[in-house]
């Protein structure tokens, strides 16, 4: 029997703590299905910053990179991505190795990955051209009938089993459902203290964000629409990708623990000298931020009438966590429309998504290892380079370490599928091959 | 700020989708608009506009056949692809995902009725 008490209806109240893009996605995916649905709800998100401000007071601290799948699943949503807040297409990845680089296309030459800033830039930006990403959504939440509430959440506890939350101005909020997307960095454990749930905060692991400001022009003449990822042979480093946005580029580091030791390591490297203009001072940068990401989600991400979403429930392992905040949204936003807000509606309904992603993950920490063996091994790296430079001259079926690498790098598929891609005879054939020819060719 | 603009440009009178030939996706039109039209025996029956906002070539993503109609660029236009595989492996996960292409042809097929019904009227 359904439990009505345990549903929504007409005039019930939501609150969203945390205007990110899993806060903001779920206020357009749930007033989107409420209103399908003939439902009318209240939607209150609390989010303290201003989105127009540069700098950290406005920044959600990201890559600000939105995937091939996220832009067309937004498409197929209804939610815009207009150029006056994406700040670079990207069609391309350029993979930089220091036996040399390979420029990889997407098969259809069509701009399907964007590079935006969660705020409006960094700290000394001179002219704001571009919005805020987080600031678009959130207003796309608003113009759906969410209510922003510019505060700072200092508590969450229950008034007669209803979540309630408490903010420094103002009275105390009771809602029918709370949905909790604060992100990873935010001091969510202390507010989360006087509820008695058996939630528990996700791993996570510290990365390096650095914006160096190049102006327009100059970055399309040196970086274009690609984004230039490394495979370098630095310990500790799983990823490291220069995006190339509006007037700013975006440095972006992951890997264990990422320190100053590193990030000096890998500003050295040759290979990424080569991607800023000659004679480049590295040490002259707008803005920098090491924000934590999960490296394993978080425990039972649900109660009752409490869901936790985006980075603070589970999220992509190094990539796509936007696409993940997308995901975990819209999957939330389903179960209370047509399910239910109990704990036992979201483990039926919201947690098997959170189990897809995390059991994906396993597969993807498979994957980084092998790529570490072969960051650390030089013919390993000659072979890669070689294989997948043979194969752009080839029509997109045939291009097997090319459309591997791109998932890699750009999250566009799940870790699954790419590794099942790389089961394949053909895929061996070649790079035994070309393994054979770097390892003979070294002798 | 072209500089993030996402998709495809096509330029005036450029084909995006040609009768007859067979797809593997859809489209999102992001600026600009396009001309559907149909062959008839030789003839070209202009069939509707569509607009900024607008899918089209969606029924590539649900039917085996052929595209049904010419999609040709009506002055510049830009237009996001949409994968069919990637589309379908997301709606398996999330069946809502399709409301708004459900919507889009619900409402494409009163429009056909409508026609339908004029066309038999002047009869």
């Amino acid at each position: 029997m359904v439990d009505s008490a345990m549903q929504l209806s007409d005039g019930s109240r939501i609150g969203v703590v945390g205007g990110g893009p899993a806060g903001s996605f779920f206020s357009i995916l749930v007033l989107d299905l409420a209103r399908r649905m003939g439902l009318d709800l209240n939607v209150d998100i609390y989010e303290p910053r201003n989105y127009n401000t540069p700098g950290p007071p406005g920044c959600n601290m990201c890559g600000g990179i939105i995937s091939e799948t996220l832009v067309q699943n937004l498409a197929a949503e209804g939610i815009p991505l207009p150029p006056t807040v994406v700040q670079r297409g990207i069609d391309s990845y350029n993979l930089h190795m220091d036996v040399g680089s390979v420029l990889i296309e997407t098969p259809l030459q069509e701009k399907r990955i964007g590079a935006v800033y969660r705020g409006p830039g960094p700290r000394d930006i001179k002219e704001i051209k571009w919005g805020s990403f987080d600031g678009h959504l959130l207003k796309l939440a608003q113009e759906r009938g969410a209510h922003i509430i510019q505060e700072r959440v200092t508590s969450i506890n229950r008034q007669d089993g209803r979540p309630q939350v408490e903010i420094r101005k103002g009275e105390p909020q009771t809602y029918d459902l709370l949905t909790v997307a604060t992100g990873v960095n935010a001091a969510t454990k202390r507010i989360l203290d006087d509820l008695e749930i058996e939630y528990e905060l996700p791993d996570t692991t510290k990365t390096h964000i650095r914006e160096f400001f190049m102006g327009e022009q100059a970055i399309t003449e040196t970086l274009g629409t690609s984004m230039h990822v490394f495979l370098l042979d630095i310990p500790r480093l799983e990823f490291a990708a220069i995006i190339p946005k509006g007037d700013y580029v975006s440095l972006c580091l992951l890997g264990d623990e990422i320190d100053k030791e590193l990030i000096d390591e890998f500003l050295a490297a040759p290979e990424v000298r080569q991607c800023f203009p000659a004679d480049w001072d590295f040490e002259k940068f707008s803005c920098q931020c090491s924000p934590r990401i999960n490296t394993k989600g978080a425990s039972q991400p649900f109660a009752d009438r409490i869901v936790f979403v985006g980075d603070i429930g589970v999220t992509r392992l190094y990539k796509d966590g936007i696409g993940a905040a997308y995901r975990t949204a819209k999957a939330a936003a389903s179960t209370v429309v047509f399910q239910g807000i109990s704990a036992e509606d979201f483990k039926k309904h919201f947690l098997p998504v959170c189990k897809k992603i995390e059991s994906d993950n396993s597969i993807g920490k498979l994957m980084f290892v092998v790529t570490e063996q072969i960051q650390s091994r030089r013919f390993a790296r000659k072979a890669v380079l070689h294989m997948t430079e043979r194969e752009q001259t080839k029509a997109g079926e045939e291009r097997k370490m090319s459309t591997v690498l791109w998932d890699m790098f750009t999250g566009s598929a799940p870790y699954r599928e790419i590794f099942i891609r790389t089961l394949k005879p053909s895929f061996w054939l070649r790079l035994v091959g070309e393994l054979s020819r770097a390892i003979f060719s070294r002798t | 700020m072209d500089t993030g603009a996402l998709g495809k440009i096509y330029e005036d009178g450029e084909i995006i989708v040609r009768q007859g030939d067979v797809g593997d996706c859809m489209f999102v039109i992001q600026e600009g608009e396009v001309d559907i039209l149909c062959d008839d025996n030789g003839k070209e029956i202009h069939i509707a506009v569509r607009h900024a906002g607008d899918f089209i070539g969606e029924m590539a993503i649900f039917d085996r056949d052929v595209r049904s109609a010419t999609v040709r660029a009506r002055g510049q236009v830009r237009i996001l692809t949409v994968d069919k595989k990637n589309f379908m492996s997301r709606i398996h996960e999330d069946p809502s995902l399709a409301f708004r292409i459900v919507e889009t042809m619900s409402y494409r097929l009163r429009e056909l009725q409508a026609e339908y019904t004029k066309v038999i009227e002047n009869q």
